[in-house]
């Protein structure tokens, strides 16, 4: 499957997957929670089903290639983190690390189920030509030599790639929360694994704060505003400026109005109104699918 | 009530359109407040919910527990700051729509108290995630969908810090993230109140949404 395929126009989403799986809306509503250990069993299983009973072989070509999308971000990020604690001596967090590990790795055999499931064919390692998270691909073949040429023999370098990996899947997934608007199934699968990305993005920066005094926090805080800031360097708090677009584009992340709301003129206890770093802060922002794979090809990955 | 802010700037999303005009006395606190339907409904449901951790968060910072490391109380005033800017945000965007003020009930909680503190803290994260992830799908405008998306991401964000803080390492715990699929738990609006309204004076429901 050509990953440059799923950069297609966007068709509104199934609009009769409310009906297709009335029987089974209160399956979902219990499914929906994860607290009873019967249900955490039997969910990958169950969701299949409920996948093929949902859609059978007519899911929405478009949500398939929003699925298709996630999957590759899954991919890049199990192979690097497989990568990574295969790497001897590299990862000293070895608990904390492989928990992030093992998430991601679910993550790409959940999405893998989904999309099977709704009849689409799922992208695999094999899909690409080469992967580069030294960031040095160069559209043939990966050099090994980018810019995170120390990514796989330096630790510090290993968990700056992390941070960022992880900011940027975060961008990305809610970029295209949109894609699947008013999907029970899918859109509620994606923002699940979008928000355990960003609890991986917390914790990549905790560690790297708390740990190996690293000036950064758990979320992404800009103290300059002013123009859109597509580049990102004003965005970029990790002080890797080979990683401001992972923090620019249309959407900056020190953007501060919401919805129309200019979020430094409202009242805060920190003062009268609210900081800049504030207002960037509590609000992340997206990434749409064409600046995210601007970023990963051919630096990082080259489909086939 | 029109918010009346310091210059709020931008029309705010649906105070203009609406022809929904709440009547904004003050409720006697034991009262239940619904949040409405539609798209307004889900934005009121946050909104409440940004009451909450505001509140909560404002009050351990009047009143830090013991002990309570520089570096901590750095963290948790920007948490406070986040969750205040999202309250603000909602009220402000919301306008004439917004439901009104609750009085939260912290009663159950020693501030005194870093395990109590946190605990309820990654309480109010962890139910925050659920919540906005549980009713995404029910958004009907595309530009409040990015909202809550710009949102929950940064609760989440706060949720693995909170758990971390407790215990390093804690920061997607098997009781948030399935351990089998990698995704985190969401919950029904009801399953949230629930949990929620044993904070609040002023319970809140979302009838629509059961």
């Amino acid at each position: 499957m050509n990953l440059f395929s799923i950069i297609e126009e966007i068709e509104k989403v199934d609009p009769e997957f409310n009906d297709r799986i009335s029987p089974r809306r209160d399956v979902i509503k219990n499914m929906s929670s994860f607290g009873s250990k019967v249900a955490l069993a039997a969910i990958p299983f169950a969701l299949g089903d409920l996948f093929k009973k949902a859609y059978g072989q007519a899911a929405s070509s478009s949500v398939i290639s929003v699925l298709n999308f996630a999957l590759t971000l899954e991919l890049l990020e199990a192979t690097f983190y497989n990568t990574g604690m295969q790497a001897s001596g590299l990862v000293t967090d070895t608990a904390y690390i492989a928990q992030i590990q093992a998430d991601e790795n679910d993550h790409v055999k959940f999405l893998t189920s989904a999309i099977t499931a709704a009849g689409g064919t799922p992208v695999t390692t094999a899909s690409f030509a080469y992967l580069d998270f030294t960031g040095g691909g160069n559209g043939t073949a990966a050099t090994n030599n980018g810019p995170f040429a120390t990514v796989f023999s330096n630790y510090q370098t290993f968990l700056a790639v992390a941070e960022t990996f992880e900011d940027t899947g975060v961008r990305a997934y809610k970029g295209q929360a949109g894609n699947l608007l008013g999907n029970q199934t899918y859109l509620t699968a994606a923002l699940a694994i979008h928000a355990v990305e960003a609890r991986h993005a917390s914790a990549i920066r905790y560690l790297r704060m708390s740990k190996y005094g690293a000036t950064v926090l758990p979320w992404i805080t800009s103290t300059a505003s002013g123009s859109v800031d597509v580049s990102g360097a004003a965005s970029n708090d990790t002080g890797v400026a080979a990683v401001n677009a992972n923090y620019g584009g249309a959407t900056p992340e020190n953007t501060t109005v919401q919805g129309g709301v200019d979020i430094t003129k409202l009242p805060s206890l920190e003062g009268s109104t609210t900081s800049v770093a504030v207002a960037t802060a509590a609000f992340d922002e997206p990434l749409t699918m064409t600046e995210v794979l601007a970023i990963l090809v051919p630096a990082f990955a080259q489909p086939k | 009530m029109r918010y009346a802010g310091a210059g709020v700037a931008g029309i705010g999303l649906l105070g203009a359109a609406s022809s929904c005009h709440k009547d904004h006395n003050v409720t006697p606190s034991g009262a239940t407040i619904d949040v409405g339907s539609g798209d307004p409904g889900i934005l009121n449901y946050a909104y409440a919910l940004e009451q909450l951790e505001a509140a909560f968060y404002t009050q351990v910072i009047a009143t830090p527990y013991s002990g309570m490391a520089s570096v901590e109380l750095s963290l948790l005033t920007d948490i406070r700051d986040h969750e205040v800017a999202h309250r603000e945000f909602f009220k402000a965007a919301l306008s004439t729509n917004a439901i009104q003020a609750l009085t939260p009930d912290f009663s159950k909680i020693d501030f005194t108290n870093r395990t109590a503190v946190l605990t309820a803290a990654k309480t109010f994260e962890d139910l925050g995630v659920t919540a906005y992830d549980g009713v995404g799908y029910l958004i009907q405008t595309p530009a409040y969908l990015v909202i809550a998306g710009s949102i929950v991401s940064v609760e989440a964000r706060h949720a693995a810090l909170i758990g971390n803080l407790i215990t390093f390492g804690n920061f997607a715990s098997s009781d948030q993230v399935d351990a089998t699929t990698g995704l985190n738990a969401t919950n029904n609006p009801s399953v949230v109140l629930a949990a929620a309204n044993t904070y609040l004076k002023t319970k809140v429901s979302a009838k629509s949404f059961s």
